[in-house]
């Protein structure tokens, strides 16, 4: 059998490379991307603990993750779709509106 | 080495290489490719770890619907020629990227040192837990209001959504 340890440890390296997605990566919607790498991450660790502790609050817990997800996406894009509008860019060195 | 620890290990190094490949990429398109190709793998995880319905909205909500409008707005926005979304590597990337190392290093000794005894195997409850009858029980049961309060959430993002993205008249 696979010891909970290495999904634990498979989910930690996935959610640093979408740690590194959004650090270094200069377009917004890769930066997003990100975003939703590292949420999955987080989803893989929740099924793996509900699998090996025989409860289902974790899958509840993804369900729930999914949906927030879905609704992040929709208005996140609307943001990048308002702001490329305004701006003609998606380079988030350019996007500086917010900076005091 | 048991056949199922082989199959996690190339399911792992398969998701790892195409989470990789996403951040890596020029084109965003390339990078939708690759985050759908890595949604799938996971599916494919969760359905080694008998969550029989996580995997199936996995695909269908995630690698399906999300990710759809992910191309939808790449493919909209005009970005310019590929040469110009070339990123130059500067000092504050190399740190990022040194940091992010550091920092899965320290969440991988935490999970394996300080939480004492992780349970090595599948509980015996994982085969039922994971069908659909049982989360629809649980779903409609234990976490009904959460459950509703979640489509008070879709409705708000597809009425943000929609304000967002209006052009604005006047």
């Amino acid at each position: 059998m696979i010891p909970l340890n290495y999904y634990l440890a498979l989910s930690a390296i996935l959610f640093s490379i979408g740690v590194v997605g959004v650090l270094a990566r200069r377009n917004a919607i890769i930066v997003f991307m990100s975003i939703e790498l590292m949420l999955n991450s987080v989803n893989l660790t929740l099924v793996a603990f509900s699998a090996y502790l025989g409860n289902a609050t974790g899958q509840m817990f993804v369900f729930f993750v999914l949906t927030v997800a879905a609704a992040e996406a929709a208005v996140g894009l609307a943001i990048i779709i308002a702001l490329f509008r305004n701006k003609m860019t998606v380079n988030i060195d350019e996007i500086n509106i917010m900076k005091w | 080495m048991s056949i199922d620890t082989i199959v996690f290990f190339i399911l792992a190094a398969t998701s790892i290489i195409s989470a990789i490949l996403v951040i890596t990429r020029r084109s965003p398109i390339i990078s939708v490719v690759y985050l759908v190709f890595n949604f799938i793998i996971l599916a494919i995880i969760y359905l080694t770890l008998h969550a029989q319905f996580i995997a199936v909205i996995q695909v269908i909500v995630y690698a399906g619907a999300i990710m759809v409008l992910f191309l939808f707005v790449v493919m909209l926005l005009n970005l310019g020629k590929e040469e110009m979304l070339t990123e130059k590597i500067t000092y504050k990337k190399r740190i990022a990227i040194g940091l992010a190392v550091v920092m899965s290093v320290q969440i991988i000794i935490g999970i394996t040192t300080s939480f004492g005894e992780h349970p090595n195997q599948l509980s015996p409850l994982a085969t039922q837990i994971g069908t659909v009858e049982h989360i629809g029980k649980v779903l409609f049961t234990q976490y009904l209001l959460p459950f509703e309060i979640a489509s008070i959430l879709l409705l708000a993002a597809i009425i943000g959504a929609v304000v967002l993205a209006k052009k604005r008249i006047g």
